[in-house]
């Protein structure tokens, strides 16, 4: 694993002493990070990069998870779809077995850190265990537009937090408590966005009995419908009328996510007719994703909600131009007709990766235009430096603080 | 915050990271913005002026703040987007002032425009209001002359600069840069101090405003040499 100072030929010297800085500033502060899984999806990603490094910058930052059951992450998951605004039928009876679980994790779990950092509502309700330490909520789902009857439960425990966390301005809302944008970020040096050698992409390509001899659209993604595979296929189909293209659809599935193997039978049975349609249930295998982001031509991310949609940020990072929903935090790293195409619907999808299949020099901008963007302002540099600032923020309430 | 500017003093050079605080206030048309703007906290007048800045450091497409960049591009009124746009920032030295301009550049627009009132953006594409919450802290980095000076702006980061020239002026509301303000106060040179005070360093990337300050410094040095 990548240490702080492997970062200086990207970020420069300059950052990575500013964050030795802000560090300096948190010494004898113990940071305790909490979840609900340790493996799969975008939050165990980041916290697995995030807390050595900041370790290695002096901050004793720890990690821990709270324990459920299949039945507890079949509510949990229930609340992420409402809070994205998908209509869910959640009982008296789901409600009672959240807080039953939670209670569980109240009892059991050591809520040591002078600032406890709570990540999505999984482990919300541990706050009730406050004392006089801080505790921060990150929220990484899409809440622009949530289920009313799941927030107001949730707002119970968010007025106990000294602030919340979102990743875009548009998941914002009035609360009585400080609240901070931070979006999220990808790692530059980690097996998913490293450089890769051509014999690797055409081994995984070979792995997975996918030719690379006509254009690959891809889509890289957990199988969830806010993800919508089946939209992406349909999209693919109105441009296969024109061009001849493979789509890969490809994603793993997370320990807290019951519903991803429902999705996938669906999306295989969607696709079944079309040899040139390839579904991929990959394995943890972070290089094989980079190199299907790699080999790709045109990536898609069409989503119908979306947290942030850090898919989108890896492959900007390799300069690949991307087709994306206007949705969550992708606005934030696409500027429609300048670092990618942003959609609203499968024509649109479908129009977008037409025009970047035909259009390959316009294409070529759009995904360096991306690259840059991405890397001045979503690179785990810049996220470890918020979340540090963020912890200092929890003992000054004042706008402009001198350190 | 200690004094930057003591007579013979060499130039501490300090750091401003920023982190953004959300308001939950949001405006969907012309009039309601024109009513936030006026109720803000000056820090958010400050966030929407200023974080193009250190966000699109290098080509964007977008105009120089948020308050232009979503009138135009949201609510379709490309001449206030202008209007907007070309405030002339670096005539302001206070926020207090820059507000102001604003208010009364939309004022005027939306009196003459009396249809551009009537324009809503679509969910999801309302305007945010936010804050920056500035962390300032000391480098390591100390200046004792000209040459020092020099060799030190192209190692600080763009926030080291970005912090001495935009925030010292106008959110800390000194009368000029503190760059000008050393060179002049502690080294007594007028003509560069001058030379740099009147640069626009809004018409800057601040990779390209380092590189104009390290070669205004650097050819002083010469041809004093």
């Amino acid at each position: 694993m990548a240490n702080i100072k492997d970062y200086i030929p990207i970020a420069g010297e300059s950052t990575i002493e500013d964050l030795q800085l802000i560090a300096g500033h948190l010494k004898g502060k113990v940071i305790q990070n909490v979840n609900s899984t340790s493996l799969g999806g975008g939050v165990a990603e980041i916290l697995n990069r995030m807390v050595p490094l900041l370790r290695e910058l002096g901050v004793d930052t720890h990690w821990d998870q709270i324990k459920g059951e299949e039945a507890f992450f079949e509510v949990t998951k229930k609340f992420h779809n409402a809070l994205h605004g998908r209509p869910q039928e959640i009982s008296k009876r789901d409600f009672n077995l959240f807080m039953d679980i939670s209670n569980w994790n109240i009892k059991n779990m050591n809520t040591y850190g002078d600032i406890v950092f709570i990540h999505d509502p999984q482990p919300i309700a541990l706050v009730k265990k406050r004392k006089k330490n801080k505790w921060l909520w990150r929220c990484h789902v899409d809440v622009s537009n949530p289920d009313r009857r799941v927030w107001r439960f949730l707002m119970n425990f968010i007025l106990n937090y000294d602030s919340a966390v979102f990743s875009s301005p548009n998941f914002s809302r009035r609360l009585p408590i400080r609240q901070f944008l931070i979006p999220p970020s990808i790692d530059p040096l980690s097996d998913k966005n490293k450089e890769l050698p051509q014999e690797v992409i055409t081994s995984v390509l070979a792995k997975y009995n996918v030719p690379d001899d006509k254009p690959i659209v891809t889509q890289i993604s957990r199988f969830d419908p806010l993800k919508d595979p089946i939209g992406v296929i349909e999209a693919y189909k109105l441009v296969k009328k024109y061009i001849d293209c493979t789509l890969v659809l490809a994603g793993g599935t997370a320990s807290d996510d019951p519903e991803g193997v429902r999705v996938l039978e669906e999306v295989r049975k969607c696709a079944a007719d079309d040899k040139d349609i390839h579904v991929l249930l990959l394995p943890h295998s972070d290089i094989e994703v980079n190199a299907l982001q790699r080999a790709s031509t045109v990536i898609v991310q069409k989503s119908l909600r979306e947290g942030f949609g850090l898919t989108v940020a890896e492959a900007l990072w390799k300069a690949k131009p991307v087709v994306a929903s206007h949705t969550g935090g992708i606005p934030l790293q696409i500027k429609h007709k300048y670092s990618g195409l942003l959609c609203r619907s499968i024509e649109g999808a479908a129009f977008s990766i037409k025009q970047l299949l035909n259009s390959p020099r316009y294409a070529k901008r759009l995904g360096e235009n991306g690259r840059e963007h991405i890397k001045n302002n979503f690179l785990l540099t810049r996220h470890l430096r918020d979340y540090m600032l963020l912890f200092l923020s929890v003992y000054h309430k004042e706008d402009v603080v001198y350190l | 915050m200690p004094d930057l500017m003591k007579d013979a003093q060499p130039f501490k050079f300090y750091t401003r990271l920023h982190l953004t605080e959300l308001t939950g206030l949001r405006a969907s048309n012309l009039s309601q913005l024109l009513k936030l703007i006026k109720k803000v906290p000056g820090s958010c007048i400050y966030h929407h002026t200023h974080r193009f800045l250190q966000q699109h450091q290098y080509l964007s497409p977008e105009p120089p703040n948020d308050f232009a960049y979503w009138v135009s591009e949201i609510l379709g009124e490309a001449a206030l987007g202008e209007e907007l746009a070309s405030i002339d920032t670096i005539r302001f030295n206070t926020i207090r002032a820059l507000r102001e301009e604003i208010i009364e550049t939309i004022e005027y627009y939306i009196k003459n425009n009396f249809f551009a009132r009537l324009k809503f953006s679509s969910e999801g594409e309302e305007f945010h209001f936010m804050k920056s919450v500035s962390f300032i802290s000391p480098t390591k980095y100390i200046a004792y002359n000209l040459s020092d000076f020099a060799e030190i702006l192209k190692k600080v980061t763009i926030d080291s600069i970005y912090f001495h020239i935009f925030e010292a002026r106008l959110r800390l509301e000194k009368p000029a840069n503190d760059f000008s303000c050393w060179i002049e106060t502690s080294l007594g040179i007028k003509e560069l101090a001058g030379r740099i005070a009147n640069l626009d360093p809004y018409t800057y990337t601040l990779d390209d405003l380092r590189q104009v300050l390290i070669n205004v410094i650097e050819n002083y040095v010469r041809n004093k040499n």
